[in-house]
């Protein structure tokens, strides 16, 4: 289920969630369902399609929040080869868990942000990567294709047109590293999911070395909204630079944890204490993760910054993938860290030495430390690994690692003494633990 | 060509071709830029990130080995964030390694000791518990020790994109990622163990030589493999006289890297507890131990009979009959024939030829002589092909065989072209070959249908009419096809052919008019099978002609030799190789001296070489051994000094690596024959023959020095008189070796007999 919704909400994107089969053609046919898709095809050319998308400040909701229309520009007009829609619905940062609500709820919205995409640029054929885990979505995409195939929003000559497209499905087998956009093709392609060097971007050379236009689903799910209400619209609904609204998810120690869309710029302090009911217990705030665990963590001197990429980044950390993740003062740093590292080893594809090496290394020697045997030159010893690893590695992963762990002790080394010298955990006394 | 791009390194201007990784273009410039994953003509990694540097204008550092030189750009490759990056990365490395060195056998050839040797991060800060997997064995020749793997792909990627074979791959993620076989815990490959050399570290090891020696404890000499025709260097590790290792780590010679199964381990045979090491004389039927001086008198002694017989005139058998080898070294080739013509006086010499290299260098003699249209005369460079030509022209045509299996050197190089150089290969053959999978065309043919191919590609209606229709494979070949097939090549301005023993003769004369009316360059290289079947040819262990193909008919010719040597020739043509048996069996042939060969192998007569007063010198007791009346222990290419002609005509030189007790080179056994008849052998020594067959062999009158430092050169017998027409063409049949076979050699290896793919691995589907 959605989480309850909140009256602080911008509703947009999210705003056929809770009615009747909501994933069904017919709830979104009766609710301005592929009216974008008409007016693209009828009223308007790729070229001004693409210019509202930029009017729209509409940037990437995967988690670097790279301006859409940008990306959508740098795809050539003229190939040789047929060119590709893909997906991004590998969801698998922790922390974050919009775009399975979107796909959940609004499947056409995502297929109807697709077919705008091929549009624009030309292509005949998408796919969806879906996280291997999310399994059970691929029944519900699957039966969204097939009712916008029977009524013509798929296939060949679309709504008449002479436009043809044709969208698939594929599953991932677990690899959160299959998130990150060149190891998605190389997956999709059937490959072991390791990145691949860029240049060449996937823009250029993405899908069989195709050109390729590759979106998170919450981004491509923005479009149709933008098409319909125009770019403006959607662009004042947010701050300068940072168009429209976005899903937050919030989840740690809030009382009302939930996925929910509010506007781009939207305080941090609004987030937790108006729409999440503040913390659990009115305890003292600790810290903020405010983009997905591969973000820097935030104190809670950063409780006014206000959630658009640009501000959180001025704030030293990220908006990423908008996964906000709230920590009281019960909670153990050291073991926060732990567990995000404990992800990032499980998770290293394994390709570069730095993230192969450094996130296992970092996982053994905070797992010793935080159970007591820790020494004082372990705490430098975390960060310089963290420091060797940082914009080094093959992939964003490598610093996904470092970021954060970097973040953990600068900002909380005190807790990090708190662990020496064979003491346990202080705050497991505490009884409950939370991690991250 | 676009101007080169200027950059600076260092405070250096440099230059370079645009395209050119800055790895490449600082290691030409002498600056040192580390890496582990980076392997010139394999593709980029980017994995190990060894070789970051800072470049101006980008925010972090930079792997030199996937970034392009771009002009203006300004580069640091020592700065102190630089070298920290290395220290850290090989820290990190080092986390997890065993560093159990002392051990192991990369111990002091290491390409991780040599980094932290050189970049530090000697002192771990690591204190956690290091991850252990047992040491696995993939084949009889591979281990592998998933601890000591450093991650860096290039087994996988020689393996693959080199060998064309991918058999390795990675599996599992993070810190539990290792390289595995493809067939789960062993590996169904061609062994060539290119993985266990190109393997930094002591991950790959090798069957042969794990744990048998330390680095510094080893003389390395340099070689030439005794298996195939294609001549790779090898460089041998020996120790305490014994050959431990073949590899070719220096990367020198004509094979670069590059060597297969045989030139890696298939040294084995030499210590093969069935190797003779005393010479045998038949006593009552049975062959039993002599000492050298006893079997040089007794075959002098039988020998002197013979002559005096015929001298006396009261023999009507023909008095004696030779068989040479392929594999015996030139000088040893062209003494054994020089021996039969002056000594025995008889041309009844020959050896088991693989290819026709007769009828192509008269081909090309025509060809060289009788100009196309009025086009110039073009030198013999423009018709025949060194091996490493083949990474290099635009476009290879193979008729019949399969490279692959029976020339791995040459099929490498195609490959290399393919994959690097964008050479088009048309391959024409009745089995889908390996090397199909890399072909721009290729033209399934019926089996046995290489001349029918030539007669199409030579414009005959009858002959394509011939090619089209189903195939056994279940292709469809069309009128299409061939005529674009046809048009393709027809346009090709520098072609390599390729052919083998299903052509020869008159075929091989047309292929070569063919090929000179395209129109470009064509070039041609015969595939002949065995290390020495080029020098055995061109030596004269031929019937009818004397070293370089000069006939012995051919009164001019015989002059030149005859003054050289002082003596006279017989003038009339001796009989080939079937022949001489043919007519031991019946009784007509007195004697027979067999030089490193088995013509018996598979010869039905075998047990009724009747009385023919049979010697043989060989390493083993083969077919033809076992019913000799004189066996003399011979040493092989490994135990001796010399020089061999591969099969593309590039002369290369043998180094001897060790001794087998009991056993002599070849050369000497000659020499103690001839002295032992009286007749003084000159020149003795390797060294000196070479020198005269500089002087008197068309086309070796080549330089030497980069033959002496192991390089090759290209031998054209193209120089001399009008080379001799091919005859007995139906001697020409291919020993049709594989992967894991090499004659007589091949069965008393350990290691090609141990590898199960010798067993399994199947002949190509029909194409
Ligand atoms: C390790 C890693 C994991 C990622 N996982 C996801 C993911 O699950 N979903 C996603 O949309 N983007 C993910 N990304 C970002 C993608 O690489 C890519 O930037 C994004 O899908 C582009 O879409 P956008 O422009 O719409 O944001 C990941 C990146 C990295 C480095
Ligand atoms: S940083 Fe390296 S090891 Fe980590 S996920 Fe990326 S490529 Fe793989
Ligand atoms: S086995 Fe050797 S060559 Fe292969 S990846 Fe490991 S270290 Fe590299
Ligand atoms: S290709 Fe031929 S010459 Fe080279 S190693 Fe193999 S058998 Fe020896
Ligand atoms: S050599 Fe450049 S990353 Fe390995």
């Amino acid at each position: 289920m959605p989480s309850q919704p909140s009256e602080h909400e911008v509703r947009v994107l999210s705003r056929r969630f809770g009615l009747p089969n909501s994933a069904s053609i017919d709830t979104y046919l009766a609710n301005d369902g592929y009216r974008a898709l008409e007016k693209a095809l009828k009223e308007m050319t790729p070229d001004s399609i693409l210019e509202e998308l930029k009017v729209s400040n509409l940037r990437g909701r995967g988690g670097a929040g790279f301006p859409t229309g940008m990306k959508w520009s740098f795809v050539p007009r003229q190939s040789p080869k047929p060119k590709y829609i893909v997906c991004n619905a590998d969801e698998s940062e922790p922390g974050t868990c919009k775009d399975r609500l979107l796909m959940e709820y609004d499947p056409h919205q995502l297929i109807e942000g697709i077919l705008i995409a091929g549009i624009v640029v030309g292509s005949h054929q998408g796919y969806i990567y879906v996280r291997g885990e999310y399994r059970y979505l691929i029944d519900i995409l699957d039966r969204a294709l097939e009712e916008a195939y029977a009524r013509g929003y798929l296939g060949k000559n679309i709504l008449g047109s002479g436009f043809d497209f044709d969208l698939y499905t594929h599953t991932g087998a677990g690899a959160y590293e299959c998130g990150e956009e060149s190891a998605l093709l190389e997956s999709l392609e059937g490959k072991r999911g390791i990145p691949r060097i860029r240049p060449p971007f996937p823009a250029v050379a993405g899908l069989y070395a195709s050109p390729t236009v590759l979106n998170n689903v919450e981004t491509f799910s923005s479009v149709p909204p933008i098409i319909v209400n125009g770019g403006k619209w959607y662009a004042e609904l947010g701050t300068p630079r940072n168009g429209g609204t976005r899903l937050f998810v919030l989840s740690g120690h809030v009382k009302r944890p939930g996925v929910y869309e509010l506007p781009m710029g939207t305080p941090l302090r609004k987030l937790i204490y108006d729409v999440g009911g503040g913390i659990i217990g009115d305890k003292k705030l600790k810290a903020v993760i405010p983009g997905g665990s591969s973000t820097p963590v935030l104190t809670a001197d950063a409780i006014d910054t206000p959630l658009d990429f640009d501000s959180v980044a001025k704030a030293g950390s990220m908006l990423g993938s908008g996964a906000v993740i709230v920590m009281h003062e019960d909670t153990c740093i050291v073991r926060a860290a732990l567990r995000i590292m404990q992800f990032y080893a499980h998770e290293s594809c394994g390709w570069c030495i730095p993230c192969r090496e450094g996130t296992n290394w970092l996982k053994k020697t905070l797992t010793r430390f935080h159970s007591g045997g820790g020494r004082e030159e372990d705490i430098g010893l975390i960060e310089d690994l963290a420091k060797n690893m940082l914009g080094r590695t093959f992939c964003p992963l490598g610093d996904a690692a470092a970021m954060p762990t970097i973040a953990f002790v600068q900002k909380f080394r005190n807790e990090f003494e708190m662990h020496l010298a064979g003491q346990p955990c202080p705050f497991e006394k505490h009884g409950q633990l939370v991690g991250a | 060509m676009a101007d080169n791009f200027k950059f600076n390194v260092d405070g250096r201007e440099l230059q370079a071709k645009p395209g050119t990784l800055l790895i490449d273009a600082c290691r030409a410039a002498g600056i040192e830029v580390p890496a582990f994953c980076y392997y010139p003509g394999l593709s980029l990694q980017a994995a190990c990130r060894m070789c970051l540097v800072e470049i101006e204008k980008t925010p972090k550092l930079q792997t030199a080995c996937t970034t392009p030189v771009a002009e203006g750009m300004i580069v640091r490759t020592s700065t102190p964030i630089v070298v920290d990056a290395r220290r850290a990365m090989l820290e990190l490395l080092l986390a997890n390694h065993p560093l159990d060195c002392p051990v192991c056998d990369k111990g002091g050839e290491c390409e991780l000791q040599d980094m932290v040797f050189r970049y530090g991060a000697a002192e771990s800060r690591f204190r956690e518990e290091k991850r252990h997997v047992d040491e696995q064995q993939w084949s009889p020749v591979v281990y592998y020790d998933a601890p000591r793997c450093i991650l860096c792909y290039r087994c996988v990627r020689v393996c693959g994109e080199g060998m064309d074979v991918w058999a390795l791959g990675v599996v599992n993620r993070g810190a539990r990622s290792e390289i595995a076989p493809n067939h789960g815990d062993h590996l169904d490959c061609e062994e060539c163990g290119m993985c266990i050399d190109i393997c930094p570290v002591g991950a790959l090891t090798s069957g042969a030589y794990r744990y048998r020696a330390r680095p510094w404890e080893i003389k390395y000499v340099s070689t030439i493999c005794t298996h195939c025709g294609d001549g790779c260097k090898t460089t041998l590790s020996v120790r305490n006289g014994k050959i431990l290792r073949g590899n070719n780590r220096d990367h020198s010679g004509i094979n670069g890297e590059f060597l297969c199964i045989k030139g890696r381990y298939g040294y084995d045979f030499i210590e093969n507890p069935n190797r003779i090491r005393t010479p045998l004389i038949r006593k009552d039927g049975k062959l039993v131990e002599a000492s050298w001086e006893q079997a040089i008198q007794t075959i002098a002694a039988k020998w002197k009979e013979i002559l005096h017989r015929r001298e006396t005139g009261t023999q009507e058998a023909q008095a004696f009959g030779v068989i040479g080898s392929n594999h015996t070294t030139n000088e040893e080739n062209y003494i054994l024939q020089k021996f039969a013509r002056t000594v025995l006086k008889t041309n009844n010499i020959d050896h088991h030829r693989t290819v026709d290299y007769a009828a192509l260098i008269r081909a090309i003699a025509n060809a060289i002589a009788k100009p196309v249209g009025d086009s110039a005369a073009r030198p013999a460079s423009d018709f025949l092909a060194r091996s490493k030509d083949l990474s290099i022209a635009s476009a290879v045509l193979v008729i019949g065989g399969n490279p692959t299996d029976q020339h791995p050197l040459l099929a490498w190089n195609i490959r290399e072209g393919c994959r690097l150089n964008g050479t088009r290969l048309y391959v024409i053959n009745s089995r889908r070959i390996p090397l199909a999978r890399k072909t721009f065309r290729f033209l399934p043919i019926a089996e046995g249908g290489e001349q029918n191919a030539l007669e199409f590609l030579r414009g005959e209606r009858d002959a394509e009419k011939r090619l089209q229709g189903a195939t056994p494979g279940g292709r469809e070949v069309t009128a299409e096809f061939l005529n674009d097939f046809r048009d393709k090549l027809g346009q090709e301005k520098d072609l390599i052919v390729l052919f083998e023993a299903a052509l020869s003769g008159e075929c091989v004369a047309q292929l070569v008019e063919w090929g000179s009316r395209l129109p470009g360059r064509t070039r041609f290289i015969a595939q002949g099978d065995y290390s020495n079947s080029r020098g055995a040819a061109d030596m004269g262990l031929l019937p009818n002609a004397l070293p370089g193909y000069a006939s012995v008919e051919d009164n001019d010719a015989r002059l030149r030799f005859e003054n050289a040597w002082s003596t006279t020739v017989p003038a009339e043509p001796g009989m080939p190789l079937h022949d001489m048996l043919a007519a031991a069996a019946q009784g007509k042939l007195e004697s027979l001296y067999v030089i490193g060969a088995n013509p018996l192998k598979g010869w039905d007569t075998a047990a009724s070489l009747g009385g023919c007063f049979v010697v043989v010198q060989d390493l083993f007791l083969t077919e033809t051994a076992l019913v000799a009346d004189v066996v003399l222990p011979a040493a092989s290419a490994y135990e001796k000094s010399g020089t061999v002609t591969n099969t593309c005509g590039e002369l290369q030189k043998l180094s001897k690596g060790m001794e087998v007790m009991g056993t002599r080179a070849d050369l000497d056994i000659f020499s103690r024959l001839a002295g032992a008849l009286g007749v003084t052998q000159a020149p003795l020594k390797s060294e000196e023959v070479l020198e005269e067959i500089r002087k008197l062999v068309s086309g070796y009158g080549v330089p030497l020095v980069n033959i002496v430092a192991g390089g090759a050169e290209l031998v054209a017998p193209l120089d001399g008189f009008q080379p001799v027409s091919a005859t007995h063409t139906a001697n020409v049949k291919s020993s049709r070796d594989t992967l894991f076979t090499s004659g007589t050699l091949g069965r008393y290896s350990s290691s090609l007999q141990a590898v199960p793919e010798r067993t399994t691995r199947t002949e190509p589907d029909p194409a």
